[in-house]
Formats: C-alpha cells, sequence, structure tokens
C-alpha cells in the first residue's frame, strides 16, 4: 500500500479514492468557517469603553445637582465627601473588613444555594409528580422578597450566622432551581434522542446529554442567583446587627444611617454596588462567555 | 502519513461481522403504528434487511418513512406487528448532523464509544481511526459550529460507526446539503459501507439518490404508509451518479412515485 493510499486498502485501484480525498479536502478547506480577525485592541474598545462614559455622565450629572445646591450637603454629599469618607474607612481597615467577610458570607452561601438549587432544579424538571407539585411553588418564591424571611429567621436562630445564610438561601434558591428547569426545558429534543440512540439512559443520560445542553441557560439563572444571594446578604446585615455577626458592608451602611453620616451611606453604597459589578465580570461573564463561544453561540 | 496497521484498523472500524450466519440485519413483519386514536402512518409494513445489504426506502411526505427508521431504532413503540434489529441498539443518523454542540468532533465520537463500554484508554485512538475514516483527522479538537455542513454530516457518520451496530439507519442525512457537497458524501458513504460491511437503511425522497446508493429500492406509499413496490437496482452495491441505468431506472420509479402521489388529489 503506498504511503499516502487509501484507508481501507479495500478497492482494488487507489486511483478514483484519492481523487475523491483531494476533492473532500478542497471542499473543507472552501466551506470551513472563518474565525473572528478582530483585534483585542478593537474588542477591548467595544466593551470598556461605553460603560466608561456612562459612569463619568452619572457622575458629573451628581455633582451638577450638587453645585446647584437642589438638596442641602449634609443630605446630597458631594463626589469629593463620599470619597473621603471612603479612604477614611480604607485607612483604618474596616471598608477593607467589611468587604471581606460580606463576600465570603455571599460566596459561601450561594455555593451552597447551587448544592441544593441544582440538583432540585434537575429533580422537578425531569420528575413529573415533583414537577407539578413544586414549579408553582418555587416560581412563587422567586417574587418573594427575601427580606420577608428575615424577622422569621431572627426569631428561629437568633442573630447568628444562620440567620444571614437562611436568607441567603431563600432568596437564591428558589431562581437557581428556576434557572435550571428552564435551561432543561429549552433543550432541543434531538440532544435526548441523541442520547437514546447512543444508549444513555437515567443518571448517564442527566450527566452526558441534560445539564450539558442546560448549561447556558442555568449559567443564567446562576447569575440571577448570584443577584438574590448577594441582595438577600445584603437586606440580612442591615436588619441583623449584632456583635456576633461583625460588620459586613450592610452592617457598616446601617452604622453610617444611625450616626446620620450620608457621605458613609452613600460610600456603602457605592461600595456594595461595585462588589455586585465586580463578581459579576469577573466571575459569571468571563464564564457564560466562553461557554457560548465555545458552541458557537456568541457573535461580535 | 495516514497509513494505519489493518489490526487497529478493524478493531474500531469493523461493524457487520457480529451478525449471526442466518439472521436478517432486520425483520419488520405486519408492523402497524398510529399515535393515540388518529388514522394509522404505517400499515402492514413488511421488510427484510440481510445483513450487508443497502437499501433505500422512497416515498412522499407523510408516506412514514421517518417514522419506520424511529421504530427500528427504538425511539417509538410499534402498536402492532414484529419488529427485530441485529445487535444491541442500531445506530441512527438524523438529517441536521446532531453533533453536541458542547463537545469536540473527536469528543461526539468518543461519547458513543464511551457510552458502549470502551475504556478511556482505548478511546482516544479509537475516535481518531473512525475520523480518519471519514477523512477528517485534522479536524478533531474543532467544535461542530467550525464545521461546514458536509464536515458535520461526516462527523455525525463517524459517531454513529463509534457505536460499531451492525445496522445502520439514516433519516434524510444529506437533504440540508448543497449539490457538491452531496455528491462527495454519496462516494464517501459507498467507500464506508464497503470498508464496514455495515448494513444500512437509507431514507430519502430524493429518487436520484435512491437509486445511486442502494442495492434496493423500496417504494412506501402516503397516508397510510405501505409498501407498494420494490426494485433491485445495483446488486454489487452504490454506483457513480454517471452510470447509465441510474437515470433510466430513477425515471421509473419517479413515474410510479407520481402516480402515488396524484391518488391523494381531490
Amino acid at each position: 500500500m503506498p504511503a499516502d493510499g487509501p484507508v481501507g486498502g479495500v478497492s482494488a485501484d487507489p486511483a478514483p479514492d484519492q481523487s475523491l480525498d483531494s476533492l473532500e479536502r478542497g471542499l473543507d478547506e472552501l466551506t470551513a468557517v472563518d474565525p473572528d480577525h478582530r483585534s483585542v485592541g478593537q474588542r477591548l474598545a467595544r466593551s470598556v469603553l461605553p460603560p466608561l462614559v456612562a459612569i463619568g455622565l452619572i457622575l458629573l450629572a451628581w455633582q451638577i445637582l450638587v453645585w446647584a445646591k437642589v438638596k442641602p450637603r449634609y443630605t446630597l454629599p458631594s463626589i469629593g465627601d463620599v470619597w473621603g469618607s471612603l479612604r477614611e474607612q480604607w485607612q483604618d481597615g474596616t471598608l477593607q473588613h467589611a468587604v471581606w467577610l460580606s463576600v465570603s458570607r455571599g460566596l459561601l452561601g450561594f455555593a451552597i444555594a447551587i448544592a441544593i438549587g441544582l440538583p432540585l432544579g434537575l429533580l422537578v424538571a425531569r420528575v413529573w409528580p415533583l414537577r407539578a407539585a413544586l414549579r408553582p411553588l418555587l416560581s412563587g418564591l422567586q417574587t418573594l422578597p427575601s427580606v420577608a424571611w428575615v424577622p422569621a429567621a431572627i426569631v428561629w436562630f437568633a442573630l447568628s450566622p444562620a440567620t444571614i445564610y437562611f436568607v441567603v438561601l431563600m432568596g437564591a434558591v428558589p431562581s437557581i432551581a428556576v434557572g435550571t428547569i428552564s435551561g432543561i426545558d429549552q433543550i432541543p429534543p434531538t440532544y435526548h434522542r441523541v442520547g437514546r440512540v447512543l444508549g444513555a439512559r437515567g443518571l448517564r443520560a442527566a450527566w452526558h446529554i441534560v445539564l450539558p445542553a442546560a448549561l447556558p441557560a442555568c449559567l443564567g439563572g446562576l447569575k440571577q442567583g448570584w443577584a438574590f444571594a448577594w441582595r438577600s446578604l445584603m437586606a440580612a446585615e442591615l436588619i441583623a446587627q449584632s456583635p456576633r455577626l461583625g460588620t459586613g458592608l450592610g452592617q457598616l451602611l446601617e452604622t453610617g444611617r444611625d450616626l446620620s453620616d450620608i457621605s458613609l451611606v452613600f460610600g456603602m453604597i457605592i461600595a456594595i454596588l461595585l462588589v455586585g459589578i465586580a463578581i459579576d465580570q469577573l466571575l459569571f461573564s468571563p464564564l457564560e462567555r466562553s461557554v457560548l463561544r465555545r458552541r458557537g453561540l456568541l457573535t461580535g | 502519513m495516514r497509513t494505519v496497521p489493518a489490526a487497529m484498523q478493524t478493531e474500531a472500524v469493523r461493524a457487520a461481522a457480529e451478525v449471526p450466519a442466518g439472521t436478517p440485519a432486520v425483520r419488520v413483519e405486519h408492523l402497524v403504528k398510529r399515535f393515540g386514536r388518529g388514522p394509522a402512518v404505517l400499515e402492514e409494513v413488511s421488510l427484510t434487511v440481510a445483513p450487508g445489504e443497502f437499501v433505500c426506502l422512497i416515498g412522499a411526505s407523510g408516506c412514514g418513512k421517518s417514522t419506520l427508521l424511529a421504530l427500528l431504532a427504538g425511539l417509538e413503540k410499534p402498536t402492532a406487528g414484529t419488529l427485530s434489529v441485529a445487535g444491541d441498539r442500531p445506530a441512527l443518523m438524523f438529517q441536521d448532523s446532531a453533533l453536541l454542540p458542547w463537545l469536540t468532533a473527536a469528543g461526539n465520537v468518543e461519547l458513543a464509544l464511551r457510552l458502549r463500554g470502551v475504556p478511556r484508554a482505548e478511546r482516544r485512538a479509537q475516535a481518531l481511526e473512525l475520523l480518519r475514516l471519514v477523512r477528517l483527522d485534522g479536524v478533531g479538537q474543532q467544535r461542530p459550529h467550525q464545521l461546514s455542513g458536509g464536515m458535520r454530516q461526516r462527523v455525525a457518520l463517524a459517531r454513529a460507526l463509534a457505536q460499531r451496530s451492525p445496522v445502520l439507519l439514516m433519516d434524510e442525512p444529506f437533504a440540508a446539503l448543497d449539490a457538491i457537497t452531496r455528491d462527495v458524501l454519496h462516494e464517501e458513504l459507498a467507500r464506508v459501507w464497503r470498508e464496514t460491511g455495515v448494513s444500512v437503511v437509507f431514507v430519502t425522497h430524493n429518487v436520484h439518490e435512491a437509486v445511486r446508493l442502494g442495492q434496493r429500492v423500496v417504494l412506501m406509499s402516503s397516508r397510510p404508509g405501505r409498501i407498494i413496490r420494490e426494485w433491485d437496482v445495483a446488486p454489487e452495491g452504490p454506483r457513480g451518479i454517471e452510470a447509465l441505468d441510474v437515470a433510466e431506472v430513477a425515471a421509473e420509479i419517479t413515474d410510479q412515485l407520481r402516480d402515488e402521489i396524484r391518488r391523494h388529489a381531490r
């Protein structure tokens, strides 16, 4: 057999097979999909510049309101006042400590919420009695503001970290579960058929077909779950004040209100917002983009 | 260098050897299928496919040819009649390649191997060997969306062969491709069929495709689906599109297919 001959060596005459080979490779070359040719600089300019401009405009509008004295200084601080307050909190280490405490609580609570919400969503989506029974309940829980659980949680768990985690879970679990369910519902039926043809059933079908097929929509659910976890955490920290709970961002915000320190209040609102944006941009957006890009679902 | 040691090649590629002698690859007798209380989609369908045979099923829309494939693949249950297919589970290729977009080309083939119970250590080499069989050894690490329609169907063919089923069911697999690509894939499929010895049941509504590929062409009527006539077109297997009698037989089958469609005019 010649070194570049046909794979099978079955056909008696190798010539037509070789001509088919080159024909096919030519077709592949002509029809292959072109990759994105835009440079990193161009992509950055399109993704980073617009939000920076938007933030700049908002800050400018804020400062104009301050200059116009629409409200007295002790109810509407200037950008400089808020910056000074944040710097003060940073210099004595209070801010870093509060950010770390809140973020670590938020992420731990979120991780527990995933561990509960994902399997719950999978079960409710795939087992019809559970689906009929729990689906409306989960959707309802999703609209219930989790801050409504704070009084009950304080009665059950007193002022302990358990109170805070309970509220975070009640906020995040329903939206993670609902995201998983709708992710599974949107799987094209062909994938289920492929799974059955290849012999995947039960847990193997869940692992090899259902979960990966539902992943993009699940990620949407996780992203929303994080948003719910973070705002539930802030609500819980704002209400549950105790030396046992330490000083997170929510407690620091409440301290600002106690002291009528409007600069501190504004500074904390900005800090809470920035943490939310940072987690979204550093954790979820890259994850989501890489999943979508690998599947060819991302354009531009 | 694309030459492969013969022993390794047969390991990954061989398919039909497992059909016991004297047993047909597919046997369908008096098969009836209706969905719920609706009219029969298939009525009294009987069909036997010999091991290694290439059979094309042809018919107009609504003749139940895809339903018949779904029954053979075990995706649907028959209402009445008997049905047996050699091997555990026949391989099925869809019109849309149905590759899983979260896996690479090689990953799709490896999943089929994994679900068949091939040990991890052997999967990669076997997947590569199967991709080589459809001449795609260079694109194993690419994702389905990076491949053209014809390349995707070849990966799907490699994945179907990875099931190492003696029976390969194909549901209009080339219908969505452009004419040049379809033509090349016909030759590709003919070559793979000769090398693997797999039995093929190929559903299409393209008469030329059926006559060119099949050893036997089976014409089905519509509503309800019934087998109305068969042609032994080419005992030796798939021919070139330029073969003279392809056009002749195709014309005859087309005439009968049109008569069948006219029957439904009101």
